[in-house]
């Protein structure tokens, strides 16, 4: 398997009619690349909730995925409001998500702990006013265990 | 269990995926919340739901769900069938509520993808 990609996608703020369709594309992409399943599943699920979370709650923002032979990285970087309290909102259940959000399905508060549970690293940086930074790997070698 | 069959029994149409109503499930999830569907739905499966709105296949995509069947009559916007046929994704839509329709096909064989959540899903403050 030859896996080298890289690409970035611009996330427009509040486009929730559109909510969805980077992942959708990002997943072809790697499908075709030849990553197997269970690890795209992971990686289709990290980019879709971080997707979700730009359109949801930030003006706009930008993912960056980048796959080599061992990992695949995801980069959530946006401007926005950020997070006042990290750790409640990586809790499973918090959500501050408005009644748009709701009507559409979402806003349960499992977003970022299911992008916990599908990374094999994770790192979340936010500044108030300014902007949320999410950080994500998936390791496509040496992954014994089956997350998710 | 053949998406045929599922017809049968839950006296279901087929909106999209005519051509693939040989496929065969095992096991289901039901949920009106994404996020949820998101968090525990497993490959393979069937999603049992009452949204009919495009994000239900874009999260059927995703989690690379078998197929969709609408509950309560729903009929989905021009908008989301045309998605799912896009993503190749067959939607059923029966006119049975959710828990009829699970419990029908749950009498039949088909299976919660997950029987319950860990006991460690939510944490409390
Ligand atoms: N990119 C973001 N910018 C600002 N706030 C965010 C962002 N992502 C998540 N949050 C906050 O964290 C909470 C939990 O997010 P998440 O776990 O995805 O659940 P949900 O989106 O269902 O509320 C959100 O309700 C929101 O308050
Ligand atoms: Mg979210």
């Amino acid at each position: 398997m030859n896996l080298s990609y890289e690409n970035s996608f611009e996330i427009q703020g509040g486009n929730f009619k559109k909510a969805g369709d980077i992942s959708v594309q990002i997943k072809k992409v790697l499908q075709n690349l030849g990553v197997p399943r269970a690890i795209l599943r992971r990686v289709a699920i990290a980019v879709y909730e971080s997707e979700i979370n730009i359109i949801s709650y930030a003006n706009k923002g930008i993912i960056h995925i980048q796959v080599s032979p061992e990992t695949v990285s995801i980069e959530a970087e946006d401007e926005g409001p950020g997070i006042e309290n990290i750790e409640l909102a990586m809790r499973a259940g918090y959500s501050t998500a408005t009644d748009k959000i709701r009507e559409m399905g979402f806003g349960a508060g499992m977003g970022i702990p299911n992008i916990i549970n599908c990374s094999d690293t994770f790192n979340i940086t936010s500044e108030v006013n300014k902007g949320t930074h999410l950080t994500m790997i998936i390791q496509l070698t040496n992954n014994q265990e089956e997350k998710n | 269990m053949t998406l045929f069959e599922i017809m049968d029994i839950l006296d279901a149409k087929c909106l999209v995926g005519r051509k693939q109503l040989n496929m065969e499930v095992e096991t289901a999830f039901s949920a009106d919340l994404l996020s949820d569907v998101l968090a525990f739905a497993k490959a393979g499966s069937l999603l049992l739901t009452g949204l009919t709105n495009p994000q239900i296949v874009r999260t059927a995509s995703i989690l690379d769900i078998a197929a969709i069947i609408l509950v309560r009559g729903k009929i989905a916007p021009d908008e989301t069938l045309r998605m799912a046929d896009e993503l190749e994704i067959p939607m059923l839509s029966t006119r049975y509520i959710l828990f009829e329709t699970s419990g029908r096909l749950f009498m039949n064989g088909i299976k919660g993808c997950v029987e319950r959540v860990g006991s460690d899903t939510y944490v409390t403050l």
